[in-house]
């Protein structure tokens, strides 16, 4: 092992560690307070042990979500019986942990997205959302909010899932491809995509995108409590259904930047440098690019646009652990993770709920600046 | 030649060896033939031919603008080919992926972007990029090389430094540390000396010297004549996108071309210290009494 891989490895053990710590922490939070030991034993209980899996005849229902329309019968057994009460199981389970998990997953991806940005553009001011991402998941949510019939008239072939009750994530994610893929094409000529270019058109496009999600909201009518409510980025109402969903989505896009780790950190030294080196530099780049605005587009369809966690986490964990990606991209993914799962548990726990957006922007910007004002900051 | 590297060379020597016998190995490592080269609808570079052998230093000298930094970089794949052909150890590069071309020929830019706390041993070890596989780590024949490229570009003793702390002397040799790791057969230098007082000017060169004196082949474009002079075997003049005079440097520096493609009229001696050919450009009041 090499020293860098090393140093990857220690820290993400230690921030794991700290993930799973605020995890356990913020499930006992709340209205009701639940001791550590107690949510730990409750999701102890909540694990299932496939023992036998049959062929059934016919589909059997309700087996679990993975089996569910398969023609399988299978067994469960759950080692674990800690004593608990139903209402505090109820709880962690029901209404806590599936926000909780939401908001580590949703950190996850953004940091990850977040840090990527920073690097391909090697622009410090860089987000997730710099391509219009962000702007675009806007559009789609809130069109949807105000005028869902026009919504399920564009996006026909789609219709089976919008009616789900998964309409506005869909909606937001297709926004998101959208706009970030219409960045990419403006910006591209001849299979060559310019930095620079695409920072500039997707400043326009965002830009533009405002002034749709601006016009949106003067003809919200009385939607518009929902719809600012979104924009400022919130995880209330989560359910089992989305963490399954981030669960698939966030972890395995985010393996995919891991691997492109060291194309990042080449070029950072410039495109011509990277590509002498020997990498396929217009390659890596449209990798990095879509996965990235995939992660983010996913991230924003399930919680709104959550300002500040791609922009402070990546700067942060940088002044820590330097700017080598393959130490990093998982310290970074894992610390957005543990950072939006306490600045939820904050904007849940107060007199009256806050959309998440708020608490990440108001605690986020002090730190930065506190750390910007104690230690050298690194040009990018 | 240093102690230092003779252990590990085997697997270099070894894959050098391969790529020669397979292909020909006759041929130069460096062939660019009736290369044309356009930017923003100007061509650049119209019908330059050179070639470079293993074992040889090729000086690229000429004015500003002449495209010296353009045909490195048609070389080494980072600039497209609008006409003829570049052929690296036998294989046109068109038909080589972007790695293959890195691991032919390793490139010492003038300048890099360095404005981040990379320590000097993650950069020389980007070096090795062409040969990490993208889900792989590092192995062991990489970090041999890694060491033995820093030690021969005398970097061991700041492995740790940032890059953002060194002088500017001290990162072209981090620079040529990086290429040297990736052990390949070619090398090219865009202006390696640019920014270098005299003192690390002629340390830099030595240091190139010496990899082509075992058997690399190397292409650098120096705009200082007389450095070019001194240290390479053979010159290409280059300018308005064409090559005007190529051979020995004594021959080339006394070329009427090389007054001709600088716009100034030069007087070639031998320099008394260390004996290579010297060039001094003349003004015209000099050229008036010059003449006579």
């Amino acid at each position: 092992m090499t020293p860098v891989w090393r140093r990857a490895a220690g820290y993400s053990a230690l921030l794991s560690a700290l993930l799973l710590a605020v995890v356990t922490v913020s499930a006992g939070i709340g209205p009701v307070s639940i001791p550590a030991g107690t949510v730990v034993a409750v999701v102890a209980n909540a694990v299932a042990v496939p023992v036998s899996v049959e062929w059934a005849a016919t589909a059997v229902g309700g087996a679990g979500p993975l089996t569910a329309g398969l023609p399988l019968r299978v067994e469960f057994a759950r080692p674990f019986a800690f004593p608990v009460s139903s209402t505090q199981e109820a709880i962690v389970m029901r209404v806590r942990l599936p926000r909780i998990l939401l908001a580590a997953f949703v950190g996850v991806g953004l940091a990850s997205a977040g840090t990527v940005m920073q690097g391909f553009f090697r622009n410090p001011m860089a987000d997730p959302g710099i391509i219009g991402v962000s702007s675009g998941a806007a559009v789609g949510a809130v069109s949807w909010i105000v005028a869902p019939a026009g919504v399920l008239a564009l996006l026909g072939p789609l219709r089976p899932l919008l009616a789900d009750g998964a309409g506005l994530q869909i909606a937001a994610f297709c926004g998101a491809l959208g706009a970030g893929f219409g960045v990419y094409l403006i910006a591209s000529r001849d299979g060559r995509t310019p930095v620079a270019t695409l920072l500039l058109a997707g400043v326009a496009v965002q830009t533009f995108l405002g002034a749709v999600v601006s016009y949106l909201l003067l003809h919200s009518g009385e939607s518009i409590r929902r719809v600012t409510y979104w924009l400022m980025g919130h995880l209330s109402g989560a359910n089992w259904s989305e963490v399954a969903a981030a669960a698939v989505v966030v972890p395995a896009l985010t393996l995919v930047l891991f691997a492109y780790a060291r194309d990042l950190n080449v070029l950072l030294l410039g495109e011509t440098d990277a590509v002498a080196l020997g990498v396929d530099a217009e390659r890596s780049k449209r990798v990095l690019l879509a996965v990235s605005s995939v992660l983010t587009g996913a991230a924003v369809a399930v919680s709104g646009v959550i300002g500040f966690v791609g922009l402070i986490v990546p700067h942060g964990v940088r002044l820590l652990v330097g700017p080598d990606h393959r130490v990093l991209l998982p310290t970074s993914a894992l610390a957005g993770g543990s950072f939006l799962v306490a600045a939820d548990t904050f904007a849940r726990s107060g007199v009256a709920e806050l959309p998440v957006g708020i608490v990440t922007a108001a605690a986020g910007a002090p730190f930065f600046l506190y750390l910007l004002r104690t230690r050298e900051v690194y040009d990018l | 030649m240093s102690g230092g590297s003779d252990p590990g060379d085997g697997p270099r020597d070894a894959d050098a060896n391969r790529g020669s016998d397979g292909e020909g190995g006759e041929q130069p490592l460096i062939a660019v033939r009736d290369l044309v080269v356009s930017r923003g609808g100007e061509r650049v570079l119209d019908g330059v031919s050179l070639s470079v052998d293993r074992g040889e230093l090729v000086g690229l000298v000429g004015p500003n603008g002449a495209g010296k930094t353009t045909l490195i970089a048609a070389v080494n794949g980072t600039l497209g080919i609008d006409g003829g052909t570049v052929e690296l150890d036998g294989r046109d590069r068109r038909e080589l992926s972007q790695r293959e071309v890195a691991r032919r020929v390793a490139t010492v830019p003038q300048e890099t972007n360095t404005a981040f706390e990379f320590p000097v041993e993650s950069v020389v070890e980007m070096g090795r990029t062409a040969y990490v596989s993208r889900f792989g780590t590092t192995t062991e024949a990489d970090r041999e090389a890694v060491e033995r490229a820093m030690e021969r570009a005398e970097v061991t003793e700041f492995a740790d430094r940032s890059v953002t702390t060194l002088s500017g002397g001290e990162r072209q040799r981090v620079l040529f540390a990086r290429a040297l790791a990736a052990e390949t057969p070619g090398l090219l230098l865009d202006e390696p000396t640019a920014s270098l007082d005299i003192n690390h000017q002629v340390r830099t060169l030595e240091l190139v010297r010496r990899s082509v004196d075992e058997g690399k082949a190397a292409l650098a474009a120096i705009h200082d004549l007389n450095l070019a002079a001194r240290v390479c075997d053979r010159l290409v003049l280059l300018a308005g996108g064409s090559v005007r005079a190529t051979g020995p440097p004594r021959d080339v520096l006394s070329d009427d071309a090389l007054a001709e493609a600088f716009g100034v009229r030069t007087a070639v001696n031998d320099d008394p210290a260390v004996g290579s050919p010297m060039v001094t450009a003349l003004r015209e009041a000099d050229a008036a009494g010059d003449g006579s």
